[in-house]
């Protein structure tokens, strides 16, 4: 027979009681102390992103303020440094209060800050120019031809994978074009430098044989992983119903890959494609190794091009810290630091809000 | 020789090694409701998609045995299957328009069989939509999202969808079990209105719904056929005593 249990034994119930009584609120340290230090790691990490923010625009910002286009006076040069913010930050300082006073006893009236829309990149001539547009055009240059190589190729792979491709081999395919991101871009530079650029002037024939073709292939070499996985998610993403629905009217494996789950997955191509470019944008080391980095304008897929990355790679290391020039490239890299920032946001929000409005609100 | 629409012969299928089905054959006749039934995980579902190859999709699937449609076995290597999908259409469980406008979704069919033209269209449209007794519902936002509908009229526009593709065969797998009672009258309604001129075979969970809709019910158990029959028999007056239990509530 079954038997009912008897009443918890006096004592038990009380400490029972005890322990569950919600009429006083309980301080839990283990608790408190995780909960601060998560809170603490995240703010910090937020924290330096905004700091190096404040540094990069702050050491940008002189060449708004400088009349001339001789910045430091010889006696007042520091020796130049790397890396080490903290010593630098001091040094920065002292550095702005003698450019501050030099600018009082300026002789020439040519203001660096108007040379920045000049044609010609000039930084260490005896009459220095830092017009930027040849900078700006060779990087669209770059990305473009970089994105018209990688965007097609990678979401083409990502359709054959998601739709067609057997599991095995979908297995196999997938990762393999992942591992590709985990290549070093000096790698992909240096191939560029050494294999690419020749078999590809053997094949066009054109003149220079580092340019922004080359440099733009590689580059997209660079973006196929990353616009590759993303826009596989986007499309595995898609509800398998759609699938079976499409199938089941009589549409072919294709037409449900190109009418259904393609215009369905937009949005998140689109942001693959973004944050490819992204990618692309900020890629230093392939554009320094492959493009041939002359500044200059010209239309010209197949003339050796500079973008403002690889400016600031090569140029760095050799400027006069304090200088125009070392200002100019700081506001290279805020530039920089503007476009990605708002490429990645754009991705962003408009994933955020446009898929999951249109995709996810309903069920 | 015979009127049947569908025959199946001997029917076996496994998932890897699992036997999900158990040697069935059986008829269905032309412009009929035939409605299967029987507890979850018996295989009517798995059989259904059989019936137009949908299980294609699903991998480590092997089939033995015949199914012939129009005399023609499906099965055979030479079958078209995008154009068997076009004759044997499928509804699902889950109602599942694209996110598309309602409009796009009913002239998805005709367009990828590449009818362009608009006025073409928007009679099939049209046509489709009152078939599934939605149009007076939908007329006036054919180009709002399928998805701003409720679930019934969702399930609807699906049911629209296949029509708009000319099928002669529609599958529907268990299209009621996601709505609500009204909903589901006015789906039984027009499967009533739709055996004029399609064959419909049915799954469904519920026996009042296979009693009040079917010509014929079968009655499936662990991957077995156990009994198939005009629905009034099955229901008063079964051959098999488990087909008894299972329509009386004593298992499954």
């Amino acid at each position: 027979m079954y038997k009912v249990p008897g009443r918890i034994k006096n004592k038990n119930k009380e400490t029972l009681q005890q322990m569950a009584s919600f009429n006083k609120k309980k301080f839990r340290f283990s608790d408190w102390l995780a909960e601060k230090v998560i809170k603490a790691v995240a703010f910090l990490s937020i924290a330096v992103v905004i700091l190096i923010f404040i540094f990069v625009f702050r050491e940008a910002f002189p060449i708004f303020k400088m009349d001339s286009k001789s910045a430091a006076p010889t006696e007042t040069l520091v020796q130049e440094s790397y890396g080490g913010a903290e010593t630098e930050n001091s040094k920065v300082k002292t550095v702005d209060n003698k450019i501050a006073s030099s600018n009082k006893k300026q002789t020439s009236s040519d203001k660096p800050s108007t040379s920045l829309f000049s044609n010609t990149w000039m930084p260490v001539s005896d009459n220095p120019r830092y017009g930027l547009w040849p900078l700006f055009l060779g990087t669209l240059k770059v990305t473009l031809i970089a994105l018209l190589f990688a965007a097609p190729i990678s979401i083409l792979a990502a359709i054959y994978t998601a739709m067609f491709a057997k599991p095995r081999i979908r297995e196999i395919i997938k990762p393999v074009i992942e591992l590709l991101a985990g290549f070093p871009s000096v790698v992909i530079g240096f191939f560029a430098l050494m294999v690419m650029a020749t078999v590809l002037q053997n094949i066009f024939g054109y003149a220079s044989r580092l340019n922004a073709f080359v440099g733009g292939i590689a580059m997209g070499l660079a973006a196929i992983p990353i616009i590759y996985t993303l826009t596989e998610d986007a499309l595995t993403a898609i509800p398998k119903t759609f699938i079976e629905a499409s199938l089941g009217l009589g549409a072919s494996r294709r037409q449900t890959a190109f009418y259904v789950i393609l215009p369905a997955a937009v949005p998140g191509i689109f942001a693959a494609v973004v944050l490819g470019l992204g990618r692309i944008f900020g890629e230093t080391m392939i554009a320094l190794m492959a493009t041939g980095n002359a500044a200059m304008i010209s239309m010209n897929p197949f003339d050796s091009v500079r973008t403002l990355s690889a400016t600031i790679g090569a140029e760095m290391a050799e400027v006069v810290f304090g200088d125009t020039h070392y200002n100019v490239l700081f506001l290279i890299g805020s530039l920089l630091f503007i476009f990605t920032f708002a490429l990645n946001a754009v991705a962003e929000f408009y994933f955020k809000n446009v898929v999951i409005r249109k995709y996810q609100s309903k069920k | 020789m015979d009127d049947y629409k569908v025959k199946v012969k001997d029917l076996s299928l496994r998932y890897g090694t699992n036997l999900a089905l158990k040697n069935i054959s059986m008829d269905i006749p032309e412009k009929k409701v035939t409605a299967f039934i029987g507890p979850s995980g018996c295989g009517k579902s798995t059989f259904l998609r059989t019936l137009n190859r949908m299980n294609d999709l699903i991998d480590n699937v092997t089939i033995e045995g015949e199914v012939y449609i129009d005399n023609i076995n499906i099965y055979d290597k030479n079958i078209d299957v995008v154009n068997l999908r076009k004759k044997v259409g499928m509804i699902f469980q889950k109602s599942n328009p694209f996110a598309k406008s309602v409009y796009d979704n009913i002239a998805f069919g005709p367009r990828i069989n590449g009818i362009s033209q608009k006025s073409v269209l928007d009679e099939i449209v049209e046509r489709s939509l009152k078939q599934a007794a939605i149009w007076d519902e939908v007329k006036d936002r054919l180009f709002h999202s399928a998805l701003s509908l409720s679930g019934g009229q969702q399930q609807r526009i699906c049911i629209a969808r296949s029509l708009a593709v000319n099928p002669e065969i529609i599958l529907m797998d268990e299209p009621a079990s996601a709505l609500d009672p009204i909903s589901t009258a006015k789906i039984e309604e027009l499967i009533h209105e739709l055996k004029k001129e399609y064959t419909i075979i049915i799954v469904t969970h519920n026996m009042q719904q296979a009693a009040r809709t079917s010509d014929l019910t079968a009655l499936f158990y662990l991957g077995d056929l156990i009994e198939m029959n005009r629905t009034e028999i099955i229901f008063s007056n079964p051959a098999k005593k488990q087909t008894e239990d299972y329509i009386s509530g004593r298992f499954g």
